[in-house]
């Protein structure tokens, strides 16, 4: 069979003129506008407007602000830092295992952030026990690895829904500003899997300084060697910086920044950074469990910190310390929490450097406090 | 000699086809990636670099081609104003599809992000380190994919007209037959992919 040739209206030689063209159905009109729209609706899908109870960057983000408040330009969680400057000096001894450049035994150098907890750049220093340390490395061929660690051995929960539900149980009361001890509690009874880290935040006291505190990488990521050997590690830094001096009070406001440009004006703080290898049975996907402590750990070499600079004018400003950017060497594991990490912290970059670039290119003043 | 004389050339269809595949997936992936919290932002991410960047190589090698070969004219009786949405969306498309590649590339860049393609390919910086730049580029990126998704559907509907409605055969100039045989004048329509059957069907 051979129909007439639909394209005469364009073919030159045509016989058969363009406007004699019977109507066409509406059932035509139709089939364009249902195929439009199908498309159009499965990118609304995707996009999230449609799936309203898909966890996304947004809400989870809008939740921190919400606990934080809004203090434009700044970050939409550990909000209260300083930035340092230093080097690392590798061992040379992980690269065994992981092929990234900056394991291979040389100096690579490092632009880090101390920080507090939560949303609020103006809360007191003493207020709460966690203390935070990112770290960037940028190796000489471009490629960066950029980590960001707490000073506690484990995350209270294990996936972005149940830390979307405790930045939930977290919201402040307007009443008293504080949230609500009956919403906590009900959060912890509901998810055991807490218990680790509150057994370790009862007995802790908010340190007097950032430099005598441990930091822990939290997730578990693949070390990659030149082989393509993959081994599940997590890391660790330990200060040797002396001991620790006395704790906090909940009244110390602004002195954690300070402490740390006495000490710096003194001489280069130091860490030692430890990765410890997992055995095949050790959990990559849950940071609410430690590995076993006879687990074998490779010395891979020094964090040397010279100096400090203020955050809202220093190098680390306008840092996101995603834990995914990750050198090609080292691979994220199965930890759900890190895409979600990776995720938001883009969410929060995102609304920060535009609130800067209205503000000019800085952080919006806020009145004083 | 001339039987495809109304047809696009060949490789213009090859990397039409190819492209559309690639830019729709990358339209969704974006969409989708900054969506989720969970393993599909890293994986997807991962995706969009490198899918990114080989879109921007293709339609260098695209826009060559177009520059080489006019495609077939338009339709001589198509009304002035469609003749001008078609040339608009058709340039707007190519804008769009060299814009958004090069825009993501210097948000990165902008963002003192390594512009990392996977397995240790790293592309350089094409802006300096400006978080403010940064927040514009973050938007235009959004903004224009948008745009693009939105002149995708255009397209599409107007692909639709052409083949379904008007049945001019500007639908079918981007298509393949499978026997071109006969200078082109009257394919045969059991050979033909959907678009021309679709045309034939409507004849009856």
């Amino acid at each position: 069979m051979s129909p007439p040739e639909p394209d005469s209206a364009n073919a030159s030689s045509n016989s058969s003129p363009g406007p004699s063209r019977p109507p066409a159905p509406l059932g035509r009109y139709a089939l364009i506008a249902v195929v439009v729209a199908a498309a159009a609706t499965a990118f609304a899908y995707v996009a999230g407007p449609l799936d309203p109870q898909r966890l996304t960057p947004k809400r989870i983000v809008d939740h921190l602000q919400a606990n934080g408040g809004l203090h434009p330009g700044y970050r939409r969680n550990h909000a209260k830092g300083v930035c340092v400057i230093g080097y690392f000096d590798s061992s040379g001894a992980a690269a065994a295992y992981s092929k990234a450049g900056v394991f291979a035994r040389g100096r690579t150098p490092v632009v880090g952030r101390f920080a507090l907890p939560g949303g609020n750049p103006y809360a007191p220093d003493g207020g709460v026990p966690i203390r935070s340390f990112a770290l960037r490395f940028t190796q000489a061929d471009g490629q960066q690895w950029r980590t960001g660690m707490n000073n506690m051995p484990v995350f209270p929960v294990a996936t972005p829904q149940a830390f979307f539900a405790q930045l939930q149980a977290g919201k402040p009361d307007p009443a008293t500003g504080k949230p609500d001890p009956a919403r906590q509690k009900a959060f912890f009874a509901a998810h055991p899997e807490t218990a680790a880290f509150r057994a370790w935040a009862k007995d802790r006291k908010p340190s007097a300084s950032y430099a005598t505190e441990r930091y822990y990488g939290l997730n578990a990521f693949y070390f990659i060697d030149t082989g393509g050997a993959r081994q599940a590690v997590r890391w660790r830094v330990e200060p040797d910086n002396g001991a620790a001096t006395s704790p906090l009070s909940a009244q110390d406001h602004d002195v954690l920044a300070e402490e740390l440009n006495r000490r710096l004006a003194q001489g280069p703080l130091q860490w030692r950074l430890w990765v410890t290898l997992a055995a095949p049975s050790d959990p990559t996907a849950d940071a609410t469990r430690v590995w076993p402590p006879e687990r074998r750990e490779i010395d891979a070499g020094r964090i040397v910190l010279a100096r400090a600079q203020a955050q809202d004018a220093g190098e680390c400003r306008d840092i996101n310390y995603d834990p995914l950017i990750l050198p090609d060497g080292i691979a994220g594991s199965d930890d759900p929490l890190l895409a979600a990490r990776s995720s938001a912290y883009a969410e929060s970059y995102r609304r920060r450097t535009a609130e800067e670039a209205r503000a000019g290119g800085h952080p919006p003043k806020e009145l004083p406090r | 000699m001339n039987r495809d004389v109304e047809m696009f050339w060949w490789p213009a269809r090859v990397l039409h086809w190819l492209m559309a595949l690639m830019i729709v997936s990358m339209l969704f992936v974006g969409a989708g990636m900054v969506a989720t919290v969970s393993d599909k932002h890293t994986w997807l991410l991962a995706l969009h670099k490198p899918l990114g960047i080989s879109i921007l190589v293709l339609a260098v090698l695209r826009l060559t081609l177009r520059l080489l070969r006019k495609p077939p004219a338009l339709p001589a009786d198509l009304p002035p104003l469609q003749q001008f949405a078609a040339r608009a969306s058709h340039w707007l498309l190519y804008a769009l599809m060299f814009a958004l590649p090069l825009i993501g590339w210097a948000m990165l860049s902008a963002g003192g992000y390594p512009v990392s393609l996977g397995a240790g390919v790293v592309l350089p910086p094409i802006a300096p380190f400006d978080p403010s730049a940064f927040a514009l580029l973050r938007w235009l990126h959004r903004t224009l994919a948008y745009l693009l998704f939105a002149t995708v559907l255009l397209h599409l509907a107007a692909a639709l007209y052409h083949g379904l409605i008007r049945r001019d055969g500007v639908l079918r100039s981007m298509v393949w037959r499978r026997g071109m045989r006969d200078d082109g004048a009257s394919p045969p329509a059991s050979g033909d992919v959907v678009a021309s059957s679709v045309e034939d069907a409507s004849v009856r």
